[in-house]
């Protein structure tokens, strides 16, 4: 029987595989950053152990720095102390790191791809669920703890469990205005916050053939919010376009022999899912979260459910408690919301495509009076590369704040947060209680909808932006 | 790792689905770089309201967490875990855990439990009808007793063989250098490198 691209991945790693025991998987790359590794580092120095494979690990620092004067001393003692241990930490065991004011530095999943480093057939690890954004290239990565985090620093493998495969097929086109984040905010409300679990998803069909390699990344960051082990989409000529000539790419003879084998990287035409889940791209539209957890969304167009309408009890006061917690009541359109902050940015919406996704919805227009818009770079390169395209200046003109490369309000470790009440339309990947401050209230969104959002002051899509140009009487 | 074989202790009904780790606890206790001093920060946030259930006095000294489905969705934090342990808490029972949380429990010697949700349902009842009821969760029978629950649950051989032992997993796979080295002499060539050393 056929293998599907999970599997081949799988199998091509395997150390030891014994009866009754979990597979020893080879790590090709473990990428590290200062929030999950300060204790694992810790232990190896308990156990007196090195660090296996140095130039198989990267670390940058993205959770705790600020975005703001990031020539000054970090203000926060305890961020400071943080930093602090990662740069000592890797000095003393010889890793790789791209601290605060290196170019390369950035939010950990942009900075991987964006070196080349994160390349097809791979496995990739790191202390951050988001690692499932690296599966776009057809890597197998997935998140880890601490403890695996350590143990993968001393002998660069885990011992892994096997898991269950899992098809996305998502037939058709995306319709004009949809976006890779609208189709996987739309995914995980079709399958749950729990749905992936066990799980690796493949991405797959006609509308995900046509996505670029950045909102490839945007799909398979969000898996993990399904659940999900890992997601992945099979390398093809787009892969291998965006991969080329990069730094830490492979050259000469290494590419072609890298390619031959990538391109044996596909799902096998009689290989066997344990599940499949069909989606109809030109079914699809603008999608928003209105609730607490990933999987509580719906169309633009539609209007906050109905708790009383779920059949599941758990879900019914899941609904109930997130309305609650949201200030909004069953019923109410969901353009109706007034939002006071929108966030641009994170590892699921902060690369270049996002920013000049979000800058051409803005061109001309200005923010709304009502909001505070934060546009964060998702590393020092997308920074450059924005700023040599002037949408900077796009985002400045419009009344937007440019601020320098991390994660920022995604999870508010720095000083970006949301105050008690506050209510956010971020392009970042999670909706939880507090989780861009304490009290704040996020709706979760594509950089298309942030920005009509930041315009309009409710959440927006872009397409009621020209309603209302069009409704403008001529010559006023 | 503390090795773990049967414990016996009161319950905290936490009737709540989907409790992901940012609620377990926030994301600014993460810029501790030690993995102890974390029980304040367990559920921060749900824990300023008097009514919420680690706050009420019945179950002060409880050591096993009843908790909905989906318990630890979201971020890979392992400090979710110590926050857990460092409180008190000795096991969590759900009817379903997010992956990485329970990867990452399993590796601290905190025993996740799967019950199905009938079970989960029977334990909240019993608990807060009598906060003063035990309830045993033995590794080695793989059972959960309480007074009307026999409920017998699945662990991999293997995760269950390493939690009873309290191995460290690091020193397991260590074991393996030959066969690490044997594969490494192998890889690519085109494989990425991060620098040359």
């Amino acid at each position: 029987m056929g293998r599907t691209l999970a599997e081949k991945v799988w199998d091509d790693h395997v150390v030891r595989r014994a009866e009754g025991e979990p597979d020893l998987l080879y790590i090709d790359l473990h990428l590290l950053h200062e929030v999950t590794s300060p204790q694992a580092f810790d232990g190896l120095r308990k156990s007196n152990r090195t660090v296996r494979r140095t130039d198989l690990t990267l670390a940058t620092e993205d959770h705790n720095t600020p975005t703001l004067d990031i020539d000054k001393p970090i203000a926060d003692p305890v961020s400071r102390i943080q930093l602090e241990t990662l740069r000592k930490n890797c000095a003393d065991f010889g890793v790789r790191l791209h601290p605060l004011g290196d170019v390369e530095q950035g939010v950990v999943h942009v900075v991987g791809p964006q070196l080349g480093l994160t390349q097809p057939g791979t496995t990739v690890v790191c202390g951050d669920s988001h690692t499932s954004t690296h599966g776009a290239f057809g890597a197998l990565a997935f998140g880890i703890g601490t403890s695996q985090v350590e143990h993968v620093l001393a002998t660069q493998t885990l011992p892994m469990s096997p898991f269950r495969t899992m098809a996305i097929t998502v037939n058709g086109e995306l319709p004009e205005g949809v976006t890779a984040k609208d189709l996987i905010l739309a995914v995980i409300a079709r399958i749950g916050t729990g749905g992936g679990q066990g799980y690796v998803l493949e991405y797959r069909g006609e509308a995900i053939e046509k996505l670029s390699m950045e909102a490839r990344m945007t799909i398979c960051n969000m898996s993990i919010e399904a659940g999900a082990r890992a997601g992945m989409i099979a390398p093809d000529e787009t892969t291998f376009a965006y991969l080329r000539g990069r730094e830490n790419a492979p050259q000469g003879e290494d590419w072609d022999a890298a390619v031959e084998y990538w391109k044996t990287l596909r799902t096998d035409a009689d290989a066997v899912f344990d599940q499949e889940v069909v989606i109809e791209a030109g079914e699809l539209a603008p999608f928003v979260t209105w609730g607490t957890n990933p999987g509580q969304g719906a169309p633009l167009s539609a209007s906050v459910p109905d708790p009383a309408t779920f059949e599941d009890a758990g879900e019914r006061l899941a609904a109930e408690k997130a309305l609650e917690y949201m200030g909004l009541s069953a019923g109410q359109p969901l353009r109706d919301v007034a939002v006071d902050t929108v966030f641009v940015g994170s590892c699921t919406n902060g690369r270049i495509e996002d920013l000049r996704a979000a800058a051409e919805v803005l061109q001309g227009r200005t923010v709304a009076d009502s909001i505070r818009m934060l546009v964060v770079p998702g590393s020092v390169r997308v920074s450059l590369e924005a700023v040599a395209e002037g949408l900077d200046k796009v985002f400045t003109a419009a009344g937007a704040e440019w601020r320098h490369a991390g994660c920022s309000m995604c999870l508010g470790m720095n000083p970006d947060q949301l105050a008690p009440g506050e209510r956010s339309a971020s392009t970042s990947n999670r909706n939880f209680e507090g989780r861009q401050g304490k009290g704040g209230r996020t709706h979760l969104v594509s950089p298309q909808v942030a920005a009509a959002t930041a315009v309009l002051g409710h959440l927006a899509a872009p397409s009621d932006l020209s309603a209302l140009s069009d409704a403008t009487p001529a010559g006023v | 790792m503390e090795a773990f074989t049967t414990h016996t202790g009161r319950v905290v009904p936490l009737r709540r689905s989907n409790v992901d780790t940012d609620q377990i606890i926030p994301a600014h206790w993460l810029k501790k770089v030690t993995r102890d001093g974390f029980e304040d920060g367990l559920f921060e946030a749900w824990r300023k309201d008097p009514e919420f259930v680690l706050n009420q006095p019945a179950h002060s000294g409880a050591t096993v967490l009843v908790a909905g489905s989906d318990f630890g969705t979201g971020s890979s934090r392992e400090h979710a875990v110590w926050a857990l342990q460092n409180y008190g808490f000795k096991a969590v029972i759900s009817s379903r855990f997010a992956d990485i949380f329970r990867g990452n429990s399993l590796k601290n010697g905190l025993l996740t439990v799967v019950l199905p949700p009938e079970t989960v349902e029977r334990l909240w009842e019993l608990t807060e009808a009598d906060p003063t009821v035990e309830v045993t969760v033995d590794l080695v029978e793989r059972k959960v007793l309480a007074p009307g629950v026999d409920a017998a649950f699945e662990l991999d051989e293997n995760a269950r063989w390493r939690l009873l032992e309290g191995l460290d997993d690091i020193s397991l796979t260590l074991r393996e250098a030959d066969s690490i080295a044997e594969y490494e002499a192998n890889r690519p060539v085109h494989k990425p490198r991060t620098q040359t050393v």
